[in-house]
C-alpha cells in the first residue's frame, strides 16, 4: 500500500510538472483527487486494512493528498500568472496612436478678453452690471454732458431709431443708470455691445464691445484712478507692464486721460507692433465730471469718482495679434478653433 | 491741426528741443502730437552755389557744363537743365549728398544719393537741383520754374545751406486737438501750450494800431439781423489795394504749413487764419450794393453762387452775408462769386466774425460744402479773437504795403463774452487729484497758460479763448497736466469693501457657454442689425410677428437696416460661411440679443431678449442637438420633464423634424432640422440642425437650489416592456402614459430599443422600454409590481399598442 501511495504521488507530481494549461491541471486533479480518482480509490480500499493500521494509513493518504493539492495550488498559481502574462502581452497597444477626444468648442476671442477683464475687476470688488443696447438719447448723451447738437451726436457716428432713441454708442450710459439708482458707493463694470456708424473694414466695425468702469465713493482721487488702472494693466498684460497717462478730453470726465501701456511685444523698446513708440493706447478714463454727478443726483461736494472705458476688440486684436477685425464676426471655425 | 517747429519758435524764441522731445513733452501736457515730418529728412549736403561759367557739352546737345562757386571752391557740374545762366544762384547737392526725389516730383523714400561721376565723358561733381528734387513743389514755391533748376531770386550767401534758405530745415507736427480746446486750432494757441510745457517765455505777435484818419463808419454800415447765429461781426476797409506776391518770409511760412502762396491779400488771410485760428473773408467793396452788410438767414430755396462758380440751394437755417440788395456770401462757409476779390480790386472790406458753431456745422453739411473756414467756425470760436485777428490782418496789410487801411472798425457785438471766474480752492484740487501741491505751485501752472489769479476775490480768471474752464475740476486738470500726470501718486481706492460679482442672468449665460463648449460648439458673434430680406430668406409669412422689426433711421445700408427679431439669420449665415469654406463638422453657438418693439414707431425701449442659439452640420443629428439643450436645462436647475410640441411649425425648419421645447407650460425655445429650402437659400449643402433657447424664460425658471434626497435604501425592480407600436404613436405619448400610470413607484423610464423594418408588421414599429420601480419606504413585493404593470399594459393597449412581453 505504501509503495502504491508513493507511486501515485510520484505519478501525480510528474503529470503536474507536465501540465502547462489550467485545463490539463484540472485533468490531473480529477485523475488523482476526483471522486473516481486514484487516491479516492486507494481510500476506498481502506476497508481491507486492519483497524489498527487504518489511522496510520489514513494519515499517509492524507499526506499524499495534501502534497498533491499543494502542488496543484502552486502549479495553478504559476499557470494563472503565466496566463495573465500572455493576456497582457497580447493586449499590448501602440500608445502613440491618436487620442480619442470629445471635441470641445472654443471661446470667442472677445469672450476671453471680457472674462479676463471681469475676473480682474470682480477680484477688486466690482459688480458686473448690464444695460440696454437700444438706449435713450438721454442716457447715451445728455446725462453724460453731451448736449443737443454736440458733434459727437452727429449722424455720422450714431445710429438713430427715433429722435430720442439710439443704438448706444458707448457703454457709458450704464454709468448714468447706476448712478441714478442712488445706491452708494458704486464699484461696477459694464461690458456690452455698442454701435457706431462705421463701414466694415479691417479696423472698423459698426458693432463692437466695450467695458465701462465706474467707482463713486467719498474721497476718490485721480491717484486712485491711476492705481486701479495700473493694477488692471499689470494683471491683464503682465506684472512688468508700465502705464502712461496722457491728458485727453471726454465730456463726462474732468480731468480726463488716455492710457497707454508699454508694448507687450517688445517691452517698450519699440517694434512694428507699437509702431516704434513702445506704447500702445488701450483706454480712456477720468474723474467723473461734477456736472454728470449732479445730473444723476449725486452731490459732487460729497462724492467723487472715476470712470474708464476699454474696447474689448482692441484688447482681443492686440493680445492675439489678429490683423483683421472682420474675422471676429465671420465665425469661421478655422479662426475660432485657434482660441 | 499742423504747425511747423519754426512757426512755434517764432512765438517761443527760447524753445530748443528735438522733434522727438517736443512730441513727447507736448503729448504729456495734453497737446497730443500724432507724428512729425522733417522736410529735410532726405536732404543732405545741399548748398547755394553760383554759376560762374557755362559751356556746351561737346558730345551731348542737351547737356551743359557749369563751373559753380560753392563758397569754398569752384566745382564742375554737368546739368541737363535748360534754364540756368551765368550768375544764377542755385541749390547744389554735393558729392555724397542726398536729394528727396526726381525732378518729376516723385519722392524716393530715404532719398537718392548723388555721387560724382562722368556724364558722357565729362566729370560732374554734384547736381543742380529743382524744387521737386528738394522734396517740395511749385505749388508751395510758385517762383520755381517749370522743369528747371530752382533759382534764388533774393540776395543769398553762396556756400550757405540751400535747405535753410528755402525753409526746408523745418519739422511739421501733426496734432490731435480735442474738441474742448478750440484755441489750439491756431499756431498761437499751440505756441502758448509749448511755452507752458517747456517753461519758456511766450512771445505772441504784437498787434499795433492801424488805419488812416478816415472813419470806416463812413464807408460801411453793418446790420446783424440774426444775432443768435452771429455773436459778433467786425469789418474794416482797405483802399488803394496793391496786389502783389507776399514777401518770401510769409511765403515760406505758409509753404512750411502746406499752404500755397497766392498773393499778398490771400496770403494775409490764410496767415492770420493759421496764426489766430480766425477765418476772415475779403469782399470787393465796390461790388457791395449800398456799401452795406446785412447778416440774415437765407430764404428757403434761395439760390446762391459761391466763388467756386457752383450754384447752391439754401434753406432758412443757413446764415447769409448780404449787401443792400443781394447775398454776397454764405456766412462762415464760402464767399460769393459776385463779390470776390479779383486782380482789379481797388477797395476791399475785411470781415472777421463769430458765427454759431453748430449752425455752421449743420449748414455746411446740408449744403454739402465744408471749407477750411467752416471747419474752424464749427468748433465755436471766441468772439474776442475776431477783433485781434482783424487788427493783425490790417497790420500785415500795412507792413506788406498791400493797401491803405481805413481808420476804425465796425463792430456789431451784442452780448460781449466775459471771462469766466472760478473760485480758487487749492485744497479741493489736491483732494480731487490725490496730490499735496502748494497754492503757489498751482498758481504757477495756471498762470503759465494765462489763467490769471485775482487775489482780491480769490478767483481764477479764465481768458475767453478758453471754452473749457468753469469749475474746480477744470482747474484741477490744468494743474495736473503741467504738474505731470506721471507725477501724481498711485493709490487704490479706500472706503468700504464691496462684494463684486455677476448677476444671476450672467451666471446662467456662463453655464450656457460651458455646456455648449463641452459639447463641441464654438462661440460665434453676429451683428445685431440685418436686412429685412432675411424674413423672406427664412420663409416667414407676411403676417409673422418677426417681421415687426425696429428700423434704424440712418443705417449703413439696407443690409444693416433693421434690428434683428430672430437670431437664426446670423447662425445660418455663419454655418453657410463655414460650409462654403469646406469646414467639416461645424458646431457654433451664439449668445446675443434680439430686439422686440413694444410698439412702432418706438416710444419706449424695446424688449431685448437674449437668445442662446446653437447650430451645427456634419456629425450628429436632431437628437444630438436635443441632448445639448436638455443638458443645458438640467445644468441650470430646470430638471423636470421637458415636453416637445410639434404642432406649431416654423417655416424654416423641416416640418417633420422640429419641436417647441416646453417645461410645463413655459416655452423655452425650439429646435429642429433646417428646412432644405432654407438651407438652400443660405447655401448650406448638408443637413443642418439648430436650436434657439429664449434665455429670459430660462433665467426666470432656473435655480441653483439643490436639496439632497438621500440614497435609496430599498432595492429597485426593473421590468422590460417590449411592444409593437402603431407608427403614428410618438415616444413622448408613450412616456406620458408610463409616467401617468406608473405613479409614485416609477423611478425611471428608458427607451432601449426602437426598430422599424421588414421583421415588424407593416404600419408598426417595435419599441422596448426598461422601467425601474422602487419605493422609498419598503421592498416592493410582486403584488405591487404587478399592479403597476397591469395599469401600464392596459393603458398601452388602449393606444393600440401590442405588448409582446
Amino acid at each position: 500500500m505504501n509503495s502504491q501511495l508513493q507511486e501515485i504521488r510520484e505519478q501525480a507530481m510528474k503529470r503536474l510538472s507536465q501540465a502547462d494549461t489550467l485545463d490539463l491541471l484540472n485533468d490531473v486533479r480529477v485523475a488523482f483527487l476526483g471522486k473516481k480518482g486514484e487516491l479516492t480509490a486507494v481510500l476506498k480500499g481502506m476497508k481491507n486494512i486492519s483497524p489498527e493500521e487504518r489511522p496510520a494509513f489514513g494519515q499517509m493518504v492524507n499526506d499524499t493528498r495534501a502534497a498533491i493539492e499543494k502542488q496543484i495550488e502552486e502549479t495553478k498559481k504559476k499557470l494563472e500568472e503565466k496566463a495573465l502574462e500572455c493576456q497582457l502581452a497580447a493586449e499590448e497597444i501602440d500608445v502613440t496612436l491618436p487620442a480619442k477626444k470629445n471635441p470641445v468648442g472654443h471661446r470667442h476671442p472677445n469672450q476671453i478678453a471680457q472674462e479676463e477683464v471681469e475676473r480682474i475687476f470682480i477680484g477688486m470688488g466690482y459688480e458686473v452690471i448690464e444695460g440696454p443696447e437700444i438706449e435713450y438719447d438721454k442716457y447715451n448723451f445728455e446725462l453724460l454732458n453731451i448736449p443737443a447738437n454736440h458733434p459727437a451726436k452727429d449722424e455720422q457716428d450714431t445710429f438713430y431709431i427715433t429722435k430720442d432713441i439710439v443704438l448706444r454708442t458707448q457703454t457709458s450710459p450704464v454709468q448714468a443708470r447706476v448712478m441714478q439708482q442712488g445706491k452708494l458707493p458704486i464699484r461696477m463694470i459694464s461690458p456690452g455691445r455698442v454701435f457706431r456708424s462705421d463701414e466694415v473694414d479691417a479696423t472698423h466695425s459698426p458693432s463692437f464691445h466695450q467695458i465701462e468702469g465706474l467707482v463713486i465713493d467719498k474721497d476718490i482721487t485721480f491717484a486712485d484712478l491711476k492705481g486701479t488702472l495700473e493694477e488692471f494693466a499689470k494683471k491683464l498684460f503682465g506684472e512688468e507692464t508700465k502705464t502712461k497717462f496722457r491728458p485727453h478730453h471726454f465730456p463726462f470726465t474732468e480731468p480726463s486721460a488716455e492710457v497707454d501701456v508699454s508694448c507687450f511685444k517688445c517691452g517698450g523698446k519699440g517694434c512694428r507692433f507699437c509702431k516704434g513708440s513702445g506704447w500702445i493706447e488701450i483706454l480712456g478714463c477720468g474723474m467723473v465730471h461734477p456736472h454728470v454727478l449732479e445730473m444723476c443726483g449725486i452731490d459732487p461736494e460729497e462724492y467723487t469718482g472715476f470712470a474708464f472705458g476699454v474696447g474689448l476688440e482692441r484688447i482681443a486684436l492686440l493680445r492675439y495679434e489678429i490683423d483683421d477685425m472682420r474675422l471676429l464676426y465671420e465665425n469661421d471655425e478655422r479662426f475660432l478653433k485657434q482660441f | 491741426m499742423n504747425t511747423t517747429y519754426s512757426w512755434i519758435k517764432a512765438y517761443v524764441p527760447d524753445l530748443d528741443v528735438t522733434a522727438q522731445e517736443y512730441t513727447d513733452a507736448m503729448t504729456l501736457t495734453g497737446t497730443k502730437v500724432e507724428g512729425f515730418v522733417k522736410a529735410d529728412a532726405d536732404l543732405d549736403k545741399i548748398v547755394i552755389g553760383q554759376i560762374k561759367e557755362i559751356e556746351r557739352h561737346p558730345d551731348a546737345d542737351k547737356l551743359l557744363i557749369c563751373q559753380v562757386d560753392i563758397g569754398s571752391e569752384i566745382i564742375q557740374i554737368v546739368t541737363g537743365a535748360p534754364n540756368v545762366n551765368v550768375g544764377d544762384k542755385v541749390p547744389v547737392v554735393l558729392d555724397g549728398g542726398r536729394v528727396a526725389g526726381g525732378h518729376d516730383g516723385k519722392l524716393t523714400p530715404g532719398g537718392i544719393e548723388i555721387k560724382k561721376g562722368k556724364l558722357r565723358g565729362i566729370e560732374s561733381n554734384g547736381m543742380l537741383c529743382s524744387i521737386e528734387e528738394l522734396g517740395s513743389s511749385r505749388e508751395l514755391y510758385p517762383e520755381a520754374p517749370e522743369n528747371g533748376i530752382y533759382i534764388f531770386q533774393e540776395d543769398v550767401q553762396v556756400g550757405s545751406s540751400a535747405v535753410h534758405e528755402l525753409g526746408l530745415d523745418d519739422v511739421n507736427f501733426e496734432y490731435e486737438i480735442t474738441s474742448n480746446r478750440v484755441d489750439c486750432f491756431s499756431v498761437i494757441g499751440i505756441a502758448r501750450e509749448a511755452a507752458a510745457t517747456f517753461r519758456k517765455q511766450f512771445v505772441p505777435p504784437v498787434v499795433t494800431a492801424t488805419g488812416n484818419d478816415e472813419d470806416v463808419h463812413d464807408y460801411v454800415k453793418v446790420t446783424v439781423k440774426d444775432p443768435d447765429l452771429c455773436s459778433r461781426y467786425t469789418a474794416r476797409v482797405v483802399k488803394n489795394i496793391h496786389i502783389a506776391p507776399s514777401p518770401k518770409w510769409m511765403q515760406r511760412r505758409l509753404a512750411s504749413a502746406g499752404i500755397r502762396p497766392i498773393n499778398n491779400l490771400v496770403d494775409i488771410t490764410n496767415y492770420v487764419m493759421e496764426e489766430f485760428g480766425q477765418p476772415m473773408h475779403a469782399f470787393d467793396y465796390d461790388q457791395l450794393a449800398g456799401h452795406e452788410i446785412v447778416v440774415r438767414r437765407a430764404g428757403n430755396g434761395e439760390k446762391f453762387t459761391t466763388l467756386d462758380g457752383q450754384e447752391r440751394t439754401m434753406d432758412e437755417n443757413v446764415l447769409m452775408i448780404c449787401d443792400g440788395e443781394k447775398a454776397v456770401g454764405i456766412a462762415g462757409i464760402m464767399g460769393g462769386e459776385n463779390s470776390m476779390i479779383t486782380d482789379d480790386v481797388k477797395t476791399m472790406l475785411f470781415e472777421a466774425a463769430c458765427f454759431d458753431g453748430t449752425n455752421i456745422r449743420l449748414s455746411s453739411k446740408r449744403i454739402g460744402l465744408r471749407t477750411d473756414a467752416s471747419a474752424k467756425f464749427e468748433k465755436g470760436l471766441d468772439p474776442n479773437n475776431a477783433e485781434a485777428a482783424m487788427n493783425r490782418a490790417c497790420q500785415l496789410i500795412e507792413e506788406l504795403g498791400a493797401g491803405e487801411v481805413v481808420g476804425g472798425m465796425v463792430d456789431v457785438y451784442s452780448a460781449k463774452k466775459e471771462p469766466v471766474r472760478v473760485t480758487f480752492e487749492p485744497e479741493k484740487i489736491n483732494a480731487l487729484l490725490g496730490t499735496n501741491l502748494s497754492k503757489e505751485e498751482m498758481l504757477g501752472y495756471l498762470e503759465s497758460v494765462e489763467l490769471a489769479y485775482d487775489a482780491q476775490t480769490n478767483e481764477i480768471v479764465a481768458p475767453t479763448f478758453r471754452h473749457d474752464i468753469f469749475r474746480t475740476a477744470d482747474l484741477a486738470e490744468e494743474v495736473a497736466r503741467f504738474y505731470g500726470y506721471d507725477n501724481i501718486p498711485v493709490t487704490l481706492p479706500k472706503g468700504g469693501a464691496t462684494t463684486g460679482g455677476k448677476s444671476f442672468k450672467m451666471q446662467i449665460e456662463q453655464i450656457a457657454r460651458e455646456v455648449a463648449r463641452y459639447n463641441g460648439f464654438s462661440q460665434g458673434m453676429s451683428y445685431s442689425f440685418e436686412s429685412p430680406k432675411v424674413f423672406d430668406k427664412l420663409s416667414l409669412p407676411e403676417d409673422a410677428p418677426e417681421r415687426t422689426a425696429i428700423k434704424i433711421s440712418n443705417p449703413l445700408g439696407e443690409d444693416f437696416s433693421i434690428m434683428r427679431t430672430i437670431s437664426l439669420n446670423g447662425m445660418l449665415s455663419s454655418l453657410a460661411f463655414n460650409y462654403n469654406h469646406r469646414n467639416k463638422n461645424v458646431r457654433l453657438f451664439e449668445l446675443g440679443n434680439i430686439y422686440l418693439p413694444k410698439s412702432l414707431p418706438l416710444t419706449e425701449l424695446p424688449d431685448e431678449r437674449m437668445q442662446f442659439t446653437l447650430g451645427m452640420y456634419g456629425e450628429g443629428d436632431f437628437f444630438s442637438m436635443k441632448g445639448v439643450v436638455e443638458e443645458f436645462l438640467e445644468h441650470v436647475g430646470i430638471t423636470g420633464r421637458k415636453t416637445y410640441d410639434t404642432e406649431q411649425k416654423k417655416p424654416f425648419l423641416h416640418p417633420g423634424r422640429q419641436a417647441r421645447i416646453l417645461s410645463g407650460d413655459a416655452v423655452l425655445g425650439y429646435l429642429g432640422e433646417v428646412h432644405p429650402r432654407t438651407a438652400a437659400a443660405y447655401g448650406i449643402g448638408e443637413k443642418a440642425y439648430v436650436a434657439v433657447i429664449d434665455m429670459p424664460v430660462v433665467v426666470s425658471m432656473a435655480s441653483f437650489d439643490i436639496k439632497y434626497n438621500g440614497i435609496a435604501r430599498f432595492p429597485a425592480v426593473t421590468r422590460d416592456i417590449s411592444m409593437l407600436v402603431p407608427k403614428s404613436v410618438k415616444a413622448g405619448q408613450i412616456e406620458d402614459l408610463l409616467w401617468q400610470r406608473g405613479g409614485k413607484l416609477l423611478e425611471s423610464v428608458d427607451l432601449f430599443d426602437v426598430y422599424e423594418g421588414i421583421q415588424v408588421k407593416p404600419g408598426y414599429k417595435s419599441m422596448a422600454y426598461k422601467l425601474v420601480l422602487r419605493s422609498a419606504e419598503r421592498t416592493l413585493e410582486d403584488a405591487d409590481i404587478n399592479g403597476v404593470m397591469k395599469k401600464v399594459w392596459n393603458g398601452l393597449e388602449h393606444m393600440g399598442i401590442e405588448i409582446r412581453s
